[in-house]
């Protein structure tokens, strides 16, 4: 019976031995240990959710700066269109304005040389009529004692006049 | 992990069972049954020497030497050398009639039968199987200076209160030195880093330890309010794994049986079964003297049952505690006994084989009980504090 007897001596002495190692342990080891341990696995939660976020942040603007590329991508075809389509417009309108312009001046060219050109004529006309009275003063001063001459000068003169 | 986690299972599964619990007082009952019979036999074979001393030689018993060495002693025995026992001796302090009474154990030079009287303060002493008595006057036959029962054989000498530093004692306080050392050391290199670093050397190899009992075993069996028995539970794995280890060295500052000593396992689970009911709750209490859900007229009888429970609980931890480490001592040391027993050295190689596998799973052991030890009490504090939740 007496390996199952528990001796007075070792009770006594397991149980302040075990008392005071709990008190020491629990104060000096375990408390610091835990609260270590547990600071430590909160800054590691703590940085593997900073580390997270940050990853988010950054897909994030990410994402908005590849919207703020699209954006800016379709702004500038459409500037580029429209400056196209400006640039076409002004061309346009220019060919037309230059060619109304152009059909303006012919016509008034045109206008002006059939002006000129009648000018022309009533001044040609009006000096060879100043010309045949000048002429056929000089031929009837020249002439005129002679009346055969007078005559085959007047018809020549006429025949002349009839040349144009 | 996954080994852990099934073992866990497995375990948490046979608690739920009460299996165990059965399986232990068999257990116990058998080792009563045992040791009452070695006792027999000592005494027995005490007298057949004494009667057959001159006859033939009678063949080596181990039990004797097996049994002294489960047993507690004053004195620390390291080896013989040329037929004398030497040893350290260590201090025996008795609270007697007169008040404290210390002297040296090599008093009794190495007497454990009676038959060497130490007289201190005008009280006389005597060692009997490593046990303090006031002497008798006059000793009663064979120079025993003892009175013993007729029938019984059982010595009726009475006993002073004895508080000696036993070898248990004395390997107990070292084992708490080695821990307060141990675990200071680690705690040193947590207050010593400013940032936090991974842990290094020693703290290196007893965070997951520790880790794992917060987690594993306190977290998953207490619930929310885990924080303030961790400490405990901590203390107890530790203390029941460093001296069941220490218990496992065959030289020196090992070799004894400290948690293999039923006194040693009875306080341990009496300061479980005190905190178990000072944090029980409401729920705990009327579970136990009158359990919800059942007809009245079982009532009374399940708080028969429930009752019994606040003290089989513990008691099962302090047998199987008990029985695991004190089976492993005399394994060990029946298989090393076989070459005595044959008498031939030829034996030898089996024996240390033999007592090299066993000591392999001593090892396993060593840590399975802290590790039982410690779940269970999270386990029976955890049941105690369970809230209702229907």
């Amino acid at each position: 019976m007496d390996i199952v007897t528990p001796g007075f001596g070792l009770i006594f002495w397991t149980s302040i031995t075990f008392m005071l190692l709990l008190f020491l342990l629990t104060k000096f080891a375990w408390k610091p240990i835990l609260n270590a341990v547990q600071e430590r696995e909160e800054a590691i939660d703590g940085a593997l959710e900073a580390a997270e976020k940050a990853k988010n942040d950054l897909l994030s603007l990410k994402s908005s700066n590849e919207d703020l590329l699209k954006e800016a991508r379709t702004e500038r075809e459409q500037i580029l269109k429209e400056a196209r389509e400006m640039r076409e417009k002004t061309i346009s309108e220019a060919k037309e304005a230059a060619s109304k312009e152009a059909s303006k001046v012919m016509v008034s060219a045109r206008e002006q040389i059939e002006n000129e050109k009648l000018a022309a004529m009533t001044e040609v006309k009006n000096q060879a009529a100043k010309l045949a009275i000048e002429m056929a003063e000089r031929v009837l001063r020249s002439e005129l004692k002679d009346p055969g001459a007078q005559e085959a000068m007047v018809s020549r003169a006429l025949d002349e006049v009839k040349m144009n | 992990m996954v080994e852990q986690v099934s073992l866990h299972r497995i375990l948490k599964s046979i608690s739920l069972k009460k299996l165990n619990r059965f399986f232990l007082l068999f257990l116990f009952a058998s080792t009563v049954m045992q040791a009452t019979n070695v006792e027999v036999d000592v005494h027995e074979s005490d007298t057949a020497k004494e009667s057959t001393l001159d006859k033939e030689k009678k063949a080596y018993d181990p039990t004797d030497d097996i049994m002294h060495h489960i047993a507690d002693s004053h004195g620390w025995h390291l080896f013989d050398w040329k037929g004398h026992e030497i040893g350290i001796p260590l201090p025996v302090i008795l609270y007697t009639d007169k008040g404290l009474v210390v002297f040296s154990s090599s008093a009794f030079h190495h007497d454990s039968e009676g038959k060497h009287i130490v007289e201190i303060k005008g009280q006389r002493f005597i060692n009997f199987h490593n046990k303090i008595y006031y002497a008798s006057e006059i000793p009663s036959g064979h120079g025993i200076y003892a009175q013993f029962n007729e029938t019984t054989h059982v010595i009726s000498n009475s006993k002073p209160w004895d508080i000696s530093i036993t070898k248990n004692v004395a390997s107990l306080l070292l084992s708490a030195i080695i821990i307060l050392w141990l675990f200071l050391s680690v705690a040193r290199f947590y207050k010593r880093q400013q940032s936090h670093r991974s842990p290094k050397g020693v703290a290196a190899f007893m965070e997951p330890i520790i880790i794992f009992v917060r987690d594993e075993i306190a977290k998953e069996n207490i619930g929310p309010h885990y924080k303030r028995f961790v400490p405990l539970l901590l203390t107890f794995f530790f203390f029941i794994w460093i001296n069941n280890v220490m218990g496992l060295v065959p030289l020196f500052p090992g070799g004894a049986n400290v948690t293999g000593n039923i006194a040693v396992t009875m306080v341990l689970a009496i300061i479980v079964m005190i905190v178990t009911n000072i944090n029980g709750n409401k729920n705990y209490w009327s579970h136990i003297f009158w359990m919800p859900g059942v007809p009245v007229a079982v009532k009374p009888l399940l708080a028969v049952v429930e009752f019994i429970g606040i003290f089989t609980k513990p008691f099962s931890l302090m047998i199987r505690l008990f029985a695991n480490i004190t089976a492993g001592h005399i394994i060990v040391l029946s298989l090393i006994s076989l070459i005595f027993i044959f008498e031939t050295a030829l034996v030898s190689p089996v024996s240390v084989l033999l007592t090299l596998f066993i000591s392999v799973l001593e090892i396993l052991v060593t840590a399975l009980q802290a590790y039982i030890f410690t779940l269970l009490t999270a386990l029976y504090i955890g049941a105690a504090m369970h809230e209702e939740h229907h």
